[in-house]
């Protein structure tokens, strides 16, 4: 693995030693020292053009329980916010030494343009490009629904929300089927892309219709600053619709779990008593977070890279 | 001063010697040539009417970063252009007599090709006013051809007056059909593969619904209208509709909408972005089949230079727009020629003679024929090259074709019997 | 060209002997825990484990990767980890008993040590080997060997063990270039 960009472009076996090292990495927490020597020397970059504390700071502890030297690069207080590139800030980064680059983006193609570019020679992690990919979510979403739910294999996994913004909802539709899953994305007609009859899963306008066969239930956040106008005619009708609440977790099996990519929108897309409840996952998906980024970096900045192959 | 092309083979006709003096052809065939005559060895050369471009963009006054009238022209003569139109969406925008006139005088200035200042429709492209097109019509650029390109006329009781009001000078509106509303923040075209990665759709029918409008006013008001840079299946049907009923409707397909596909876009570099977006296989097949039945009436370029940081980043932040000036031929040989879809005649019409009648150049697109100005280009079309972005005589860098083989080159551009472009290697005598 | 160094029964009276020299330099299996080194380390910890059981009682066995350890990690491209289990007594102030299948070079045992450092501080580290091949790089020492085989660096000892490859065999071949 020389960059990580989207999981469409994992393989089965990619995926899952992704997964197998991540459960190792876990081992990690149960120790009195949770530090391991394996990145000393290399450096991590957090190139974040967007607001996200919560993702940067996984990344982050992620990299330092490595050993790595983290630097956390961000849109506010420095060059970027006056404009500049994403061509002159890779070329800064790469005159520093970065080894690998973690960027989150809003634009979509932002990590492939970075990574195939030939501005830079690290290794790019893709934290996030517009609504494209988000591929360390998806693993992470999958570790997670694997520790409860053993092998994927034939798994049905429901993905409820805005699925044209959603990059979160893309990564795990490629990587689920990837491992076997079968996926229903479920939403308004007017938050689904068009084409969408030509992705790996299937495709429901009712919500109640798809909870009680479900194995799994990620409820993504209705993104209103990614919206303009018209997608639905309001918060309540979409909540009415297309909110996971107390009522509607009673239709899910008693094995299924519930996730959340996070930030919630608490009352819109889930209520708080189910965001709450002990079928939700919600916080353990921010633990497992650090160990799938652990197992990133490490699978990608822990063996030779080609600058020492030379 | 007089030159003889020998052996050229006019509209890929028999081989023929042309004799051009003080600027006009003045024998074709087997011609006494005069003792002083400049001697072009043109055997195995085609021999076409000067091609007119009705929509380039020459960026001057305003973006001379990316682009001069001088530089730009300078292209268009290498690509085998004797006369470009030169579009409106300039810096002041060209809205009065004046800014068009500047223009008309950089292109005598430069003397590359005869540059035919277009009009903007509206002041400043905002869509609201029609701007001044009888002084533009009157100028010293006597400006035919209107257009807002680089944003559609949305409001259609403003292109309806507009369309209304250039009868008077035999004008004749160019709309950018793009439904604003349809395409915020559009990014690509929109189908299975804007949806995979992640950017944002420019519907088909954002444009078929303005074509649509269009040509349903412009048979209302019987007025002349031409669609830019057709993209889609769906307009070249509206099209060809609206021309069995005899109506006054011209199009227009740019050769990149001929040869490339939005699949380009999974690369994520924005060389290949532009409005209208590259589309499907199947639409490019269509308006390959409009253009050789004449549903759609020419080839122009659409050549939008940008500088290299407009391009040199992420997707959503690039400039739409790619170089076309000295590739619109090959590409055309490519695409419709060599699979035999038009002759060479055919292509004359659709690249000079048209584009001429369209504009109302009264001088460009003429036949190759005694007496007419000798503006002609010679093509090589027997020679496969690989475009190099670093060879360009544009001031940009930007074209959608680099490292790829295209077939033909140009061998000599003449406007008026000077040679304003002449490949390195050409005979003289 | 290969030769068989240990045969199974071989193999079988080596790990024997070895849990009686265990359990009699530490005087019983008082604060003793086994880990072995992946992968063969792992199932001769258990066989050695289940001999010391059978003798005089169970001790804590577990497995101890060290792939993030070792000091030619940037040489290849990153490998697979291997599982690491501590047993839930720990390794503080007790006797680790390391356990591999051939030593060589001693750095995978170093990288043990280096890995031990961060999970705990044990009384005391031993080091118990199948084969001993010899051409040490570093001051490591083992404290039982199953065989002592001296080798060439062009040869290749090869362990073989039924939970992993199906038969139990310790194998001596020419390396191939």
């Amino acid at each position: 693995m020389q960059h990580l960009l989207s999981t469409a472009d994992l393989t089965r076996d990619e995926a899952i030693l992704v997964l197998d090292t991540a459960e190792e990495m876990a081992r990690l927490t149960d120790r009195a020292i949770k530090k391991l020597p394996t990145l000393r020397g290399r450096t991590v970059v957090n190139l974040f053009f967007e607001d996200s504390t919560r993702t940067r700071t996984s990344f982050e502890l992620a990299a330092k329980r490595l050993s790595a030297d983290v630097i956390n690069f961000s849109a506010k207080g420095s060059s970027l916010s006056k404009g500049e590139s994403l061509k002159d800030t890779a070329l800064t980064l790469e005159a520093m030494g970065s080894d690998a680059i973690v960027v989150r983006h809003s634009a979509s193609g932002a990590a492939h343009r970075l990574a195939t570019a030939g501005w830079v020679s690290s290794r790019i992690v893709n934290a996030g490009d517009g609504t494209h990919e988000h591929p360390t979510q998806a693993l992470l979403d999958a570790f997670t629904m694997r520790r409860h739910l053993g092998d994927l294999e034939g798994r049905r996994v429901v993905i409820v929300g805005d699925v044209l913004h959603s990059r979160v909802a893309r990564s795990n539709v490629h990587l689920l089927h990837r491992l076997g899953a079968h996926v229903t994305v479920v939403g308004p007609p007017t938050l689904m892309p068009v084409g969408i009859d030509t992705w790996p899963c299937s495709v429901g306008y009712d919500l109640d219709a798809a909870l009680p066969d479900a194995d799994a239930v990620t409820m993504l956040r209705v993104q209103a600053e990614r919206m303009t106008a018209s997608y639905f005619p309001s918060a309540r009708e979409y909540a009415r619709r297309y909110g996971l609440d107390a009522v509607r977790l009673t239709t899910l099996p008693d094995h299924a779990v519930v996730l959340h990519p996070g930030p919630m929108n608490r009352g819109m897309e889930i209520t708080a008593d189910v965001a709450d409840c002990d079928r939700s996952v919600i916080v353990e998906q921010v633990g497992n977070g650090v160990l799938v980024r652990m197992a990133v970096l490490y699978l990608l900045l822990g063996g030779s890279t080609e600058e020492e192959d030379r | 001063m007089s030159t003889v092309l020998r052996g050229v083979r006019p509209l890929g006709g028999d081989p023929a010697d042309i004799l051009v003096v003080d600027g006009v052809i003045a024998d074709i065939g087997r011609v006494e040539v005069p003792a002083d005559a400049r001697q072009v060895d043109a055997d195995g050369l085609i021999a076409l009417p000067g091609l007119v471009d009705l929509h380039t963009h020459l960026r001057e006054p305003g973006r001379e970063d990316a682009e001069t009238v001088l530089t730009g022209t300078r292209a268009a003569a290498a690509g085998g252009f004797t006369a470009v139109h030169a579009m409106a969406n300039t810096d002041p925008v060209a809205d009065t007599a004046g800014v068009v006139e500047q223009v008309w005088r950089l292109g005598q200035e430069a003397g590359y090709c005869d540059v035919a200042p277009v009009g903007a429709v509206t002041v400043g492209i905002a869509g609201q006013q029609l701007a001044e097109l009888g002084a533009m019509a009157d100028s010293a650029a006597q400006v035919r051809v209107f257009s807002d390109d680089g944003h559609c006329v949305a409001d259609a009781a403003l292109m309806r007056r507009a369309l209304e009001y250039v009868k008077a000078f035999d004008g004749v509106i160019a709309q950018h059909a793009q439904e604003p509303s349809l395409t915020v923040g559009a990014q690509m075209n929109e189908g299975a593969l804007s949806g995979e990665l992640g950017l944002t759709g420019w519907p088909a029918a954002a444009e078929e619904a303005i074509v649509a409008r269009d040509i349903l006013l412009a048979a209302h008001v019987d007025s002349r209208v031409h669609i830019c840079h057709v993209s889609t299946a769906g307009s070249v049907e509206l099209i060809r509709w609206a021309k069995s009923k005899g109506w006054p409707v011209t199009a227009e397909v740019t050769p990149h909408h001929l040869l490339l596909t939005e699949d380009l876009a999974r690369s994520y570099d924005p060389r290949f972005k532009v409005n209208p977006p590259l589309r499907s296989a199947g639409d490019v097949e269509a308006v390959r089949e409009g253009l050789a039945d004449g549903t759609i009436d020419i080839v122009a370029t659409d050549h939008a230079p940008h500088p290299a940081e407009a391009k040199d980043c992420e997707w959503a932040v690039a400039a739409f727009g790619m170089l076309g000036l000295e590739t619109a031929l090959s590409v055309v040989q490519k695409t419709m020629v060599d699979p035999g879809r038009l002759t060479w005649a055919g292509l004359a019409e659709r690249m000079a003679v048209a584009p001429a009648r369209i504009g109302r150049l009264a001088h460009h697109g003429r036949p190759l024929a005694v007496g007419e100005p000798a503006s002609l280009v010679l093509v090589d079309p027997g020679v496969q090259r690989t475009v190099l972005a670093q060879e360009s005589l544009s001031r940009s860098r930007n074209t959608p074709y680099a490292g790829l083989e295209l077939p033909g080159a140009i061998a000599m551009t003449l406007l008026r019997g000077q040679a304003t472009f002449a490949a390195l290697g050409e005979d003289g005598a | 060209m290969s030769r068989v160094l240990m045969s199974a029964a071989d193999i079988g009276r080596a790990v024997t002997r070895i849990g009686f020299e265990v359990l009699e330099r530490n005087r019983g299996t008082a604060g003793l825990v086994l880990l072995g080194i992946p992968r063969r380390g792992v199932p001769l910890a258990a066989r050695l484990g289940a001999q010391i059981a059978r003798s005089e009682g169970p001790v804590p066995i577990g497995s101890l990767d060290i792939t993030m350890y070792r000091d030619d990690l940037r040489l290849r491209p990153a490998r697979a980890l291997e599982p690491t289990d501590i047993p839930p007594e720990g390794i503080d102030d007790r006797t680790v008993v390391l356990v591999d299948d051939v030593l060589y070079s001693g750095r995978t045992v170093k990288s043990a040590l280096t890995a031990l450092d961060d999970i705990g501080r044990p009384a005391s580290v031993q080091l118990a080997v199948l084969v001993d091949r010899g051409h040490r790089e570093l001051p490591i020492r083992p404290d039982y060997v199953g065989k002592n085989v001296p080798t060439s660096r062009s040869e290749s000892v090869r362990v073989l063990l039924s939970e992993t490859d199906g038969r139990d065999e310790v194998v001596l071949a020419r390396r191939e270039s």
